[in-house]
């Protein structure tokens, strides 16, 4: 028997997992999003909105959910891809199952949900990633091609504690924080705020039914994540909306 | 469910470690678990003891936790203090320009193993 020091976190594994994962993400040119918030704090609503607002950026949606596919109905009721991913019980997503999730999304979706691209040059990456399903015999204008995506939400499962704790491998976190909520889950929930790039808080259409202080919020997030971007945002009335769009589209393009 | 991703997870880690080193049985296992970690110990045990008899490199392990406390480092006056008894605030110039500096770790400090 001999003692082995190891010194290392117990998560280890799973940051190599992430790294490699982002790396992947990095080579074919396409932004993970992992979106992260309590349940019911309107995920799948907001990604509907996003999806029917950031029209020709190809988006595909993963569905982490302990049980059931009624997120991924509603976001392949919009056109978009998706897939709906079961945790077995588990309360976050790790960046192995996203790895494995990403997989899935790449190479079983049917060729009815494949983009077609007309020519070569158009694919946005070098390597020849969108590698035809089909050969262009049978398809006018050329061959199906795998799905490519520009981006790629990941809806974690509805909790604010677990997934904060779990790289997932996503190149940004984005937390929800819906009105209903309250101004104090900064103080309640401190590590999802702190691994947050960006906090999107929800519902602002329903601020004046609440006693929810839009401004105590942010002092608390910033508190504890000086460099947190926030949007206050309304999915059902749009409004802001087109700050977080404009963001994203940023942060799509500096991750190339 | 919380400590049994986490067990899932060092599982994994300690598979690594054996491929690694050519190891063939665990012996031992010493955790160093932060006070503000959220790992709540005895759920872990029992997370553990559940899933190591169904885990053959890790069936006749035993686990250690040693817990390690939590301290915050003030920004405002350059002191350290006990985060779990004053929180947030520093107690010495109440600033809350504060930052935990330990006590949110879960490592794998080592192993016995053969």
């Amino acid at each position: 028997m001999k003692t082995i020091t190891l010194n290392a976190s117990v998560t280890a594994s799973n940051e190599r997992d992430a790294d490699a994962l982002r790396a992947r993400m990095r080579a074919c040119g396409t932004l993970l999003v992992n979106v992260m918030s309590s349940p019911g704090a309107g995920k799948t609503t907001l990604l509907s909105r996003l999806i029917r607002d950031l029209d020709g950026i190809r988006i595909a949606v993963m569905e982490a959910d302990i049980e059931s596919d009624v997120d991924a109905k509603r976001i392949e009721a919009l056109g978009a891809s998706s897939i709906q991913v079961h945790t077995s019980g588990m309360c976050h997503m790790d960046a192995g199952m996203t790895a494995a999730a990403f997989d899935e999304l790449q190479q079983t979706l049917p060729c009815s949900q494949a983009i077609q691209l007309p020519s070569a040059q158009n694919l946005p990456c070098s390597q020849g990633r969108g590698t035809a399903l089909k050969g262009g015999g049978g398809v006018k204008g050329g061959g199906w091609v795998r799905p490519d995506f520009d981006l790629i939400f990941l809806e974690n499962v509805g909790n604010l504690i677990c997934p904060a704790e779990y790289d997932t491998g996503a190149g940004l976190n984005l937390m929800l924080l819906s009105v209903p909520e309250g101004d104090d889950k900064p103080l309640k929930y401190p590590l999802m705020f702190q691994k947050s790039d960006a906090l999107i808080v929800t519902k602002t259409d329903t601020l004046r039914y609440f006693n929810f202080d839009l401004s105590k919020c942010e002092a608390r997030a910033r508190a504890l994540n000086p460099n947190l971007k926030i949007f206050p945002v309304s999915a059902k009335n749009g409004e802001g909306m087109d700050k977080l769009e404009t963001w994203l589209k940023q942060q799509m393009d500096e991750f190339r | 469910m919380h400590e049994m991703g986490i067990v899932l997870h060092l599982a994994k880690t300690l598979d690594e470690t054996a491929e690694e080193n050519k190891l063939s049985s665990i012996g031992k296992v010493v955790l160093q678990i932060g006070e503000v970690s959220g790992i709540m110990t005895d759920l872990f045990t029992d997370a553990w003891d559940y899933f190591k008899v169904r885990h053959p490199i890790l069936k006749d392990s035993t686990l250690e936790l040693e817990t390690l406390p939590a301290v915050t480092w003030c920004d405002s006056c350059k002191s350290k203090y006990e985060t779990v008894k004053y929180g947030r605030e520093c107690p010495y110039c109440h600033s809350g320009e504060t930052w935990l500096i330990q006590g949110d770790e879960c490592v794998i400090k080592e192993i016995e193993a053969e």
